[in-house]
């Protein structure tokens, strides 16, 4: 692949010229985990080791044996990669890029085929690593699981970047709507109005409105005073996904 | 490489020849006739040569299968697993990687062939015994060195295996199913032997991979008639080093996507 303007620089080294400086430092997670089946995990990631030029030999089963220990795979060490389950396999390949210490970790989908507790792990583990002070980067189609491990989020479309930033920066302008749950919501969408929120509405027994920087406590505290009787009060914030889906619209279409 | 079943039922396979070779020629009460290859008549005489017919039988198909296999896995195999991708990030240099995959393809054709050989001189030395040595050109040497000239012979089919490893190599490159690159080598080194085979084209047989192959056999004239072996060497290196360029030319700038 040639590119076909502009450069790229990986942990200050320009690539591909350089890739041999950077590589040893970035561990990765490409498209699933891929292993030979016919051996152990544990020799899976002793032949992983021998190939890196940068390792010592003399270490190799300490640091093998730490890392599957770091993924909770040490008592299965030593079974063939074939009777792994998908689970097991994720974290073989996630341990295979915790052999060494490294700068940056880039992990597509980690959490794919894990159950429950082994996605709460990895999402422990990501948090370990980067409090390390190793940056972590996760591709993922789990929104929900990107804002709860994400610090700074990148929305990806059709092979480009189309927003960057941190969670509160990607939330931007899109604001907070307030609900309110009353036996007369006509009335409490009037008081929301005269409180400057926007776009009220009234759907059944409920009244919603854009708070437009309006601090919801006031939204609360005016209908108690006006006598109303508020059953049920709420904040929604955007989720990751309507903001996802204001950024790249609607649709099953794959862009060749 | 050897704890795989594969490989070691591979290897039983190659060894179980020589054995069959063996048990077959001591089983009949009568010697192999006159119309026999030249091994085989010889093997009553001395059990060393049980090593010789075996590896004349198996340099047509069994070895250079074998040899298809480890160059299909070298590469192709690699990437059909997607491990391939994973040893790139390590990162290993792609030239690196080649000359390892090569290192492993001929360790696994000398093996292979000594497996046959050595297998051949048990069974013969078991079943006819040993002793002095009886050349094809009639002359007697001492049983070592007819253990010594055994060795040689097999080393030599081994470089010719090894420089099949090469072509292997570079077609194990050229696609993701390690199944198609053993199929066209098996091909490829069919192909040459059926050439090879055909007086019409004798122009081109000295360029040939397989065509100096069954030169091993002047290693047991007396004095040894080095011409066939050594146009074989020069052969075996100059399709070990043009294909491995070739292997290197294509897989240095390939994407890998698999």
């Amino acid at each position: 692949m040639t590119p076909t303007s502009g450069s790229v620089e990986l942990l200050g080294s320009p690539i591909p010229e350089r890739a041999g400086d950077a590589l040893p430092r970035v561990g990765a997670l490409v498209e699933g985990p891929a292993f030979h089946p016919y051996l152990s995990g544990r020799d899976n990631l002793l032949r992983l080791d021998a190939a890196d030029r940068t390792t010592r030999s003399s270490t190799a089963r300490r640091r093998v044996d730490e890392a599957l220990d770091r993924v909770g795979l040490l008592a299965a060490a030593g079974k063939r990669y074939r009777a792994y389950s998908l689970g097991m396999c994720q974290r073989l390949a996630i341990a295979a890029a915790l052999l060494t210490p490294k700068d940056l970790m880039v992990l597509d989908e980690p959490t794919n085929g894990l159950d429950p507790q082994g996605t709460r792990e990895v999402r422990s583990l990501i948090a370990s690593l980067a409090d390390d002070g190793t940056t972590v980067l996760v591709s993922s189609h789990l929104l929900s699981e990107v804002e709860q491990v994400c610090t700074h989020i990148g929305v990806m479309h059709v092979g480009r970047l189309v927003a960057q930033g941190t969670a509160a920066e990607l939330r931007g302008d899109r604001e907070s709507e307030a609900r309110i749950d009353t036996d007369q919501p006509a009335e409490a969408a009037a008081i929301m109005r005269e409180l400057g929120l926007l776009d009220v509405h009234v759907v059944r027994s409920r009244a919603i409105g854009r708070l437009a920087g309006v601090a919801p406590e006031k939204v609360v505290s005016a209908c108690v005073h006006r006598g109303l009787s508020v059953t049920g009060f709420a904040v929604d914030s955007p989720t990751l996904e309507d903001i996802f889906v204001s950024l790249t619209g609607e649709g099953f279409d794959v862009s060749g | 490489m050897f704890r795989r079943r594969r490989n070691l039922a591979g290897l039983v396979v190659l060894a179980a020849v020589p054995v069959f070779i063996s048990i077959a020629v001591r089983s009949q009460a009568s010697r192999p006739g006159r119309d026999a290859p030249d091994f085989f008549r010889s093997i009553t005489d001395n059990g060393l040569f049980v090593a010789l017919a075996a590896l004349t039988i198996e340099m047509g198909l069994f070895l250079p299968l074998a040899v298809a296999v480890f160059a299909g896995d070298a590469v192709a195999g690699e990437a059909n697993l997607g491990t391939l991708r994973y040893l790139l990030t390590v990162p290993v240099s792609r030239l690196r990687l080649l000359a390892v995959k090569y290192a492993a393809i001929t360790i696994g054709a000398f093996v292979a062939t000594f497996t046959v050989a050595v297998t051949g001189v048990l069974m013969g030395l078991l079943l006819f015994g040993g002793g002095s040595m009886t050349l094809l050109s009639g002359t007697q040497v001492g049983f070592a060195e007819g253990v010594a000239r055994v060795a040689l012979a097999t080393a030599y089919l081994a470089c010719g295996m090894a420089s099949l490893g090469a072509v292997g190599l570079f077609i194990s490159t050229l696609t993701e199913q390690p199944i198609a690159a053993t199929i066209a080598l098996v091909v490829f080194s069919t192909a040459s032997f059926i050439l090879d085979s055909i007086p019409q084209v004798d122009w081109i047989h000295p360029y040939l991979i397989t065509h100096n192959w069954p030169a091993f056999g002047d290693l047991f004239r007396d004095p040894i008639i080095w011409n066939g072996v050594a146009h074989g060497l020069y052969v075996a290196a100059a399709y070990a080093v043009i294909f491995f360029l070739a292997a290197w030319a294509r897989f240095a700038g390939k994407d890998v996507t698999s």
